[in-house]
């Protein structure tokens, strides 16, 4: 009988604050006598500091400091997880810079525009050293070392796979160089953060932060400080997206909490858009891949050597080519042969986080070019071709040669269920008719089949629910949403289980003081492991609540039922019932509390799945490329909320868009950035976007209770590559096999005008030969950002 | 995102105004700020005085004059977008000036503001320049006409000299056809190359970032004018001239993409 | 300078410096932290107001320039008793919203486009906030949103 709650689609109980602008993001929040913090930024990518002159600035009226990394007691440190020993962040850059952008000093001042002006003000020499910008480049033997410890500017290196030839004896192998071009994160709220350092009373040093781990924000800032945990109280208000940028500690927190707590008086910072596209990018590898495939289609075995680019200081994001995209690489494909090598390179550029999801999309990507590639080679149709090597749905849970145990999937089913939504074969007879109507706006059809990974790094995390005294409820959760639904999806599972109406259930999270432990909300986990928390305390909390009416009405505890008005009893004695304000007494009474507070655990990773189909018009003469629509088919196990599953494919779907088509950070050779503004680095609006159509199918996990897999990520992973393999399609008439992201029109257009973009392949870079073994720094394979 | 500080004035008149500038070293004019503004804020310009026009209302009107149509330099975007005069007599400029930016942007710019900054990426200079306007100044030394041939000199540098204000826009009627082309990846970007074509008696056409500032193509209009075919007139469109290149294109895909607009343009153009 | 507004309703006078931007003068001087900066080039309409009646961008205009002007912010649209406007609403009930960041500027933008256009196309929905960015909801729940408010024909 189902009146359950659970799968329908329940409007957002956050939004009205939203909506009224009544949202708490830290910058909106009073900070009483909080001074403004402002960075001054290196202007030169590589380079000693010869001398830094803060005199001029500290004398402007209204600042209050200047300060310099010599100011501060901090070792440098490592923001989130290491990717080289070696390699550590400085609180601010100390007699060498590593890329423009780089903070060398910090201004503290009475307001924002007179911090500006006292930045003006600071005098810097530089000597330039030569900014080793490209990924590829810094590899090479000619290359200057940018750090000392780190030779051949080579971070990390993995070997992983089980083959050292799996090209071997093969009829036909399809080869491509892709690039997988390095974005900026680009939430709408920069970073931004707030410290009192001398709360009322007990408070102890309380930090308002935008960031979706605020516990880990307490653990770094504690052990980078090092002031004990106890003291220190983290506070995540309302986030204005994060997608991965705001995982671990930036530079900025460090240098705004400890001077502080130096200077004893409270400070607060927000980034400025052109500081945010310059200092939060993720993705950034260079592939180089070769599938062998028999001359009927089946795949035999897969080469790749893959580059990553960390940028400086070893950035965490550098490694998930030796991570996720590593585990990820076998897809959702039958490849009996794997050989998979990555290294990552030190360059002179910002340093590389993580970006929505975080190697996965990078894995998907190759894959998806390169079947394609495939099934051109042969003439086979993309979908055809996926089909015949799509691992089968009997196979689950299913062993992949990269190492992750694919707990649950379907990939043929969504398959199927993309090509049906879309009409395939209908676009197929439209692309066909312009093509032979000579029409100069064709039509491409791109797609792609993915599995991924979530709640990958450590599947644990705490959920408690507490009844109140007004017979509601109290959800504390170690999950950190920012903008995903969380306050209403987890109140569901709270009423589902309790009969609680939603009004009265009150959402906690994000605050260490309220909240003991959690692993914030990152690589999709919050569902599953957050939520499967909270769905077991509520569980408990209705044991504990069967259990007292059972004494208090002589029953047996088998007998007691919640009934749907939200009341616990014994079946089938209508006078026999208890409301939760009535348990309380009786709770009380008993010396019992109506709470539960625990952990719930996870085997293992989960492995979402799905299937999109990206349909675009690409005009020849001009090589403009427009979505015109766009299909996906996203499998994430049980569908709790399908308002909220929805809203997380149509911008996983965007994001997709945006890479393929638009989002490109630029350098010069000197590792200037060219594009730091949202005039230049162009994410999309509502004007460059098609409709979606957005739809699932169920394929629940055994890992948890509720069936549930992550689906934050999950269509971006899947977008990007149906759109670009979508152009590549439109154009494959006039010989084109390959067009590298974002396909800007000239792109398109110098594809369109050579039969080509150049060649298909070049030889990767001599380093590969020398990589025999996995080496340095942890390759962050699982973690959840 | 903080500009330097200025001192900050508001003129209630043109002479008043002009009077203003003439004592004045380091004084720019606001008008709707939509050009200004976003230089001060990234500092990228930092004059020492704003003298704020915005309220002189007398400067935004749009009037029939028989033989042409008179704009009022502080007309805004948006009033362009919707006048019934234009849209009877020019309806080219109500157009292109609903393509400019976006919707909040048009609520504030105004065409005396971008036509005096000239930026040739703009699409309003290109428009006034295919559409033969002529821009009315006054200064310390009165009033004077000058023709948009005349008027865009170089990278944000026009004719006005200093001290002096745009006052009006007089564009003559167009009995002919007419087309402005935009080439843009996102809707709210700049052009990266735009072509406007009026086909009134002659036909002129003129390009959007094609250079430092706005550019008739002459040698499609020669060969319009001698009776070429719109391919042919098309093919000529980047012809003596340097276009720039950026993030968007390089100087050969403008190239390319000047021939492909400018036949689209002519095309249109030739069909109304 | 003294400047004064009317701003949903209520006069505010304050001393500001000629170079503070309208969106700083709400956010800072005036308290009413719902309208948001999400750039610094005029790009993405987290700061979008009502001034006199049509939609501006806030950061690109000084609150010297909008001395005796009506400003209507995010603040205002529900009313006094804290219903939500119908676009307000629709938003909800289409999920229009996720981080919430842009939000009140895509709210502002869209309320002064429909007044503007009543009856639009999605395309024209689409075109008319395309100065807003997102980076959410990839916007198909937004113009779901506006357009659901469209045809309820309130009053916007």
């Amino acid at each position: 009988m189902n009146g359950s709650i659970l799968g329908t689609r329940v409007i957002r109980l956050e939004d009205p604050e939203l909506l009224k602008g009544r949202a708490t993001y830290v910058d909106n929040l009073e900070h009483p006598g909080a001074l403004y913090c402002y960075f001054v930024r290196s202007t030169v990518a590589a380079a000693k500091i010869a001398s830094l002159d803060v005199a001029r600035a500290k004398e402007l009226p209204g600042v209050r400091a200047v300060l310099v990394a010599s100011d501060y007691d901090i070792e440098p440190f490592v923001p989130f997880f290491p990717l080289n020993e070696h390699l550590k962040r400085p609180v601010l850059a100390s007699g060498v810079v590593k890329f423009v952008g780089d903070p060398i000093a910090m201004i503290i001042a009475a307001d924002r525009s007179t911090a500006v002006d006292a930045s003006e003000l600071v005098e810097v020499e530089y000597e330039p050293l030569d900014a080793v910008v490209d990924m590829e480049d810094a590899l090479s033997i000619n290359a200057r070392q940018i750090d000392p410890e780190v030779a051949r500017n080579l971070v990390a290196s993995v070997v992983g796979g089980n083959s050292d030839n799996p090209l071997n004896g093969a009829e036909v192998v399809v080869r491509g160089r892709f690039e997988n071009q390095r974005m900026s994160v680009a939430p709408m709220e920069p970073n931004s953060i707030a410290v009192n350092p001398d709360g009322d009373g007990d408070e102890g040093i309380t930090v308002w932060v935008s960031t979706q781990m605020p516990h880990v924000i307490q653990t770094k800032l504690s052990s980078i400080l090092s002031i004990p945990k106890g003291s220190l109280r983290v506070i995540t208000p309302n986030v204005g997206g994060g997608f991965g940028g705001k995982a671990g500690v930036i530079q900025e927190h460090v240098a705004v909490v400890g001077a502080s707590l130096m200077l004893g008086i409270p400070l607060r910072w927000m980034e400025e858009r052109g500081e945010n596209l310059i200092s939060m990018q993720g993705r950034g590898q260079v592939q180089y891949v070769e599938m062998a495939i028999s001359r009927d289609g089946l795949i035999l075995g897969l080469d790749a050597r893959m580059v990553g680019d960390a940028g400086a200081y070893g950035g965490f994001g550098g490694g998930l080519v030796a991570g996720s995209t590593r585990s990820m690489a076998q897809g959702v494909y039958s490849i009996p042969k794997i050989r998979y090598k990555a290294a990552v390179a030190s360059t002179n550029t910002p340093p590389i986080g993580a970006l929505r999801g975080a190697g996965r999309p990078e894995a998907t990507a190759f894959l998806e070019r390169i079947v394609d590639m495939a099934a051109a080679e042969i003439s086979m149709d993309p979908i055809e071709f996926r089909r015949k090597n799509l691992i089968s749905s009997t196979s689950f849970p299913y062993q992949s040669v990269m190492g992750p145990l694919y707990d649950s999937g379907n990939f043929v089913k969504a398959l199927d269920a993309v090509a049906e939504v879309s009409k395939y074969q209908d676009l197929r007879r439209e692309q066909l008719r312009r093509r032979q109507a000579g029409e100069t706006v064709v039509l491409g059809i791109g797609v792609s089949c993915y599995v991924e990974v979530t709640a990958g790094g450590g599947a644990s995390e705490y959920g408690a629910v507490d009844i109140t005294p007004d017979g509601g409820a109290e959800i504390r959760v170690g999950t950190s949403g920012h903008g995903q639904g969380h306050p209403t999806t987890f109140s569901m599972l709270v009423a589902d289980t309790l009969k609680i109406p939603l009004e009265k259930i009150k959402f906690i999270q994000s605050d260490t003081k309220e909240v003991p432990r959690g692993g914030g909300t990152g690589g999709s986990r919050s569902l599953q492991l957050g939520g499967s928390a909270v769905n077991a305390a509520a569980l408990q909390v209705l044991d504990v609540a069967k259990n007292l009416a059972a004494s208090h009405f002589e029953a047996s505890v088998d007998d007691i039922i919640v009934s749907q008005e939200g009341t616990i009893g014994v079946a089938g004695s209508p006078s026999h019932f208890l409301s939760w304000t009535d348990l309380m007494d009786v709770a009380k009474q008993a010396g019992v509390e109506l709470a539960y507070r625990g952990d719930f655990n996870q085997a293992g990773a989960t492995f979402p799945f799905g299937a999109h189909v990206s349909v675009v018009e690409v005009d020849l003469e001009t090589g403009l490329v427009r979505p015109i629509s766009h299909f996906a088919v996203d499998d994430c196990g049980r569908v709790l909320n399908p308002l909220v599953v929805e809203g997380q494919q149509h911008g996983g779907i965007a994001q997709g868009i945006g890479q393929a088509l638009y989002e490109k950070v630029y350098f010069d050779a000197y590792g200037n950035p060219l594009n730091s503004s949202f005039a230049e680095y162009l994410v999309p609006s509502a004007a460059e976007m098609p409709n979606f159509v957005a739809s699932n199918t169920e394929t629940p996990s055994p890992l948890n209770p509720l069936g549930a897999k992550g689906i934050g990520e999950s269509a971006t992973v899947g977008s990007t590559p149906a759109v670009q393999n979508a152009v590549v399609d439109a154009l494959s008439h006039l010989g084109v096999r390959h067009i590298d992201m974002p396909m800007t029109p000239e792109r398109v257009w110098q594809a369109i005008s050579q039969g080509s973009n150049g060649p298909l392949w070049s030889e990767p870079p001599s380093i590969f030969s020398e990589i025999k073994k996995s080496d340095s720094g942890s390759a962050p394979e699982e973690v959840d950002i | 995102m903080f500009p330097s500080s200025f001192d900050y004035v508001r003129a209630s008149s043109v002479a008043e105004a002009i009077s203003i500038l003439a004592n004045e070293e380091d004084a720019k004019l606001l008008a709707g700020g939509h050009s200004l503004l976003p230089l001060m804020k990234l500092r990228l310009a930092s004059p020492s005085k704003l003298v704020d026009i915005g309220r002189i209302s007398e400067l935004s009107y749009i009037e029939d004059r028989g033989e042409y149509v008179a704009v009022g330099a502080l007309t805004r975007h948006r009033d362009l977008e919707v006048s019934a005069v234009l849209g009877s007599s020019v309806p080219m400029l109500s157009h292109v000036a609903s393509l400019v930016g976006d919707p909040s942007v048009r609520h504030r710019g105004t065409i005396g503001g971008s036509v005096a900054h000239g930026d040739g990426a703009s699409d309003l200079p290109a428009a006034v320049l295919a559409l033969d306007a002529t821009m009315v100044a006054q200064g310390p030394n009165g009033t004077r006409e000058i023709p948009a041939s005349e008027f865009f000199l170089g990278f944000l540098e026009t004719a006005l000299e200093e001290g002096e204000i745009l006052t009006e826009i007089k564009v003559p009627k167009i009995h002919g056809g007419w087309s402005y082309q935009k080439f843009n990846r996102r809707a709210q970007d700049w052009a990266i190359v735009g072509v406007a074509a009026v086909r009134n008696g002659s036909t002129k056409v003129s390009l959007v970032n094609m250079g430092s500032m706005p550019l008739r193509a002459l040698a499609t209009e020669a060969a319009m004018n001698s009776g070429a075919s719109i391919s042919d007139a098309a093919a000529l469109a980047a012809e003596g001239i340097d276009p720039p290149a950026d993030l968007n294109a390089s100087a050969d895909y403008r190239r390319h993409l000047a021939s492909v607009l400018v036949k689209r343009a002519l095309e249109e153009a030739s069909s109304s | 300078m003294e400047v004064t507004m009317i701003i949903n309703g209520s006069s505010v006078t304050r001393d500001v410096e000629p170079r503070t931007l309208l969106v700083h003068f709400i956010r800072d001087q005036v308290g009413l932290t719902g309208t948001n900066v999400g750039c610094d080039t005029s790009s993405c309409g987290a700061c979008t107001v009502h001034v006199n009646g049509e939609s501006v961008k806030s950061c690109t205009m000084l609150a010297v320039q909008a001395d005796g002007a009506e400003i209507k912010t995010i603040e205002g649209m529900a009313s006094p008793s804290g219903e939500l406007h119908p676009l307000q609403r629709a938003f909800q009930e289409n999920h229009g919203l996720q981080c919430g960041y842009c939000t009140p500027g895509m709210v502002m933008a869209a309320s002064s486009f429909l007044a503007e256009n009543p009856h639009p196309t999605e395309q024209e929905v689409r075109h008319g906030l395309e100065g807003n960015l997102c980076r959410c909801t990839g916007y198909h729940n937004i113009v779901k949103s506006v357009l659901a408010a469209a045809n309820e024909t309130a009053e916007v």
